[in-house]
């Protein structure tokens, strides 16, 4: 059994985008706030703090969840995808080419958990339907599109891929 | 704002978690920490010390044992949802687990801390109270049953010691000719729900409503649901008008009667 008394600082090893990551954390530390403070990813959005805007979404185990409700104590073992995980080297990915075409994002602020949360839908239904799509993204806030332009953002991400797939 | 600070307790399995928890009585149970960590980060709950229970995979199996399914306490609910042999035979505990908040807090929620949360316009503590669910506490020296209808006790209460664990819920699989139908409404997909009613269905016209939502917890009680629909609506409103509701009585006990109806018409429709 492992304790760590109040303040106490603990050293973690986080797995994230596929790097582990050496950090020192109190136990309090949300992993939120470890990858955008501790590991400069700050691509990871925190906005309400309490589950409900989805911005902090990242994957775990190739899962959405959100980093704002978990300690980074807890992430040990467990692989963290963040945004900057699924960005290549150049250029944008399909699902980030297909929200860039469609203007599936304004301000910005929610769109790397709709591709995180996106991603992993894509990978559990590669063809999903409207509903389907509007179903997963439901627990991701965004002040500025109206949704519909994310919603044919995805539904193009998958066609495009479906048909790669089918050539 | 961010959580205030707590000694953190990681044990390597339950009995040590146990141990734990006995050894410190301010401590909290953190599992998925879907309802806890919200409190935390606003500091409307500040443990002394947390036990960490969340990577017990002793608590996570699914079985089906002697005409019962028993769920580990640290089954997500998007595991209950998905899983193939509680769709077969508790197809209304999957369809509820579905409900629960949304996928990437379903993907981590656990049903042990969705219970002894006890939020009274959550999904499964009603499930639990419709399903006739036995819930499995242990502490340091044992285990104990309790029937979740006396599990609940009010609002974000239940009768969980601050020295146990829920290990575990035993849901018994119902009789061939009993269905059930699950309904419930929300201003979004995946906020708490206004109001929620679970329709159990014998054989012939008895059965029971088990509401959620609309007082301090679950609220089970049992009827013969009449044939015309006026006669029905009047017998949920009846029912409907004991209920503590809070604020906004009238619309929230409308809620109460629509959900039930909608509850009815799908355990009418045969699912169980």
């Amino acid at each position: 059994m492992e304790t760590t008394k109040a303040r106490e600082v603990v050293q973690i090893t986080l797995q994230v985008n596929g790097e582990a990551h050496t950090v020192e954390v109190e136990p309090r530390m949300l992993l939120a706030d470890v990858i955008r403070h501790k590991l400069g990813l700050t691509g990871t959005h925190v906005g309400c703090e309490q589950g409900v805007c989805g911005a902090c979404t990242v994957l775990v185990d190739g899962e959405p969840q959100r980093s704002c409700l978990m300690f980074a104590v807890q992430a040990q073992g467990h692989d963290i995808t963040t945004i900057e995980g699924v960005t290549p080297e150049s250029g944008l990915s399909p699902l980030q080419a297909a929200f860039q075409k469609h203007h599936g994002l304004q301000c910005g602020f929610c769109t790397p958990a709709m591709i995180l949360t996106s991603e992993a839908l894509l990978r559990k239904h590669p063809n999903p339907d409207e509903a389907q799509v509007r179903e997963a993204l439901s627990g991701n806030l965004c002040r500025c599109t109206g949704y519909q332009f994310i919603v044919d953002s995805v539904l193009d991400a998958a066609a495009q891929a479906s048909k790669k797939e089918g050539q | 704002m961010k959580p205030a600070a707590f000694e953190y307790v990681r044990p390597d399995n339950l009995q040590g978690a146990l141990a734990a928890l006995r050894d410190h009585p301010d401590g909290k149970v953190l599992a998925g920490g879907q309802s806890l960590i919200p409190l935390m980060n606003f500091r409307l709950s500040r443990p002394q010390a947390l036990v960490d229970i969340s990577h017990l995979t002793e608590l996570t199996g699914i079985s089906v044992v002697d005409g019962a399914v028993e769920v580990g306490a640290l089954v997500r609910h998007q595991q209950l949802h998905e899983h193939e042999e509680v769709r077969r035979l508790l197809p209304v505990l999957s369809e509820a687990a579905g409900e629960v908040g949304h996928w990437a807090i379903r993907n981590r929620g656990t049903l042990g801390g969705s219970l002894t949360h006890a939020d009274p316009a959550a999904e499964l503590p009603a499930a639990a109270v419709a399903l006739r669910a036995t819930v499995v506490l242990a502490n340091a020296d044992g285990q104990r049953e309790v029937p979740a209808e006396s599990f609940f006790l009010g609002f974000l209460t239940t009768d969980i010691q601050p020295d146990e664990i829920l290990v575990a819920v035993r849901f018994p699989v119902p009789p061939a000719d009993v269905r059930y139908g699950f309904a419930e409404f929300a201003r979004r997909p995946g906020d708490f729900a206004l109001a929620g009613a679970f329709v159990e269905m014998g054989g012939d016209a008895s059965g029971s409503i088990t509401w959620f939502g609309v007082s301090g917890g679950p609220e089970r009680r049992e009827l013969d649901f009449p044939d015309d629909a006026q006669a029905r609506k009047a017998a949920f409103a009846e029912l409907a008008a004991e209920f503590d509701t809070g604020e906004d009585a009238v619309y929230r006990r409308k809620l109460a009667v629509t959900v039930a109806e909608q509850a009815y018409q799908k355990a009418r429709e045969g699912r169980r």
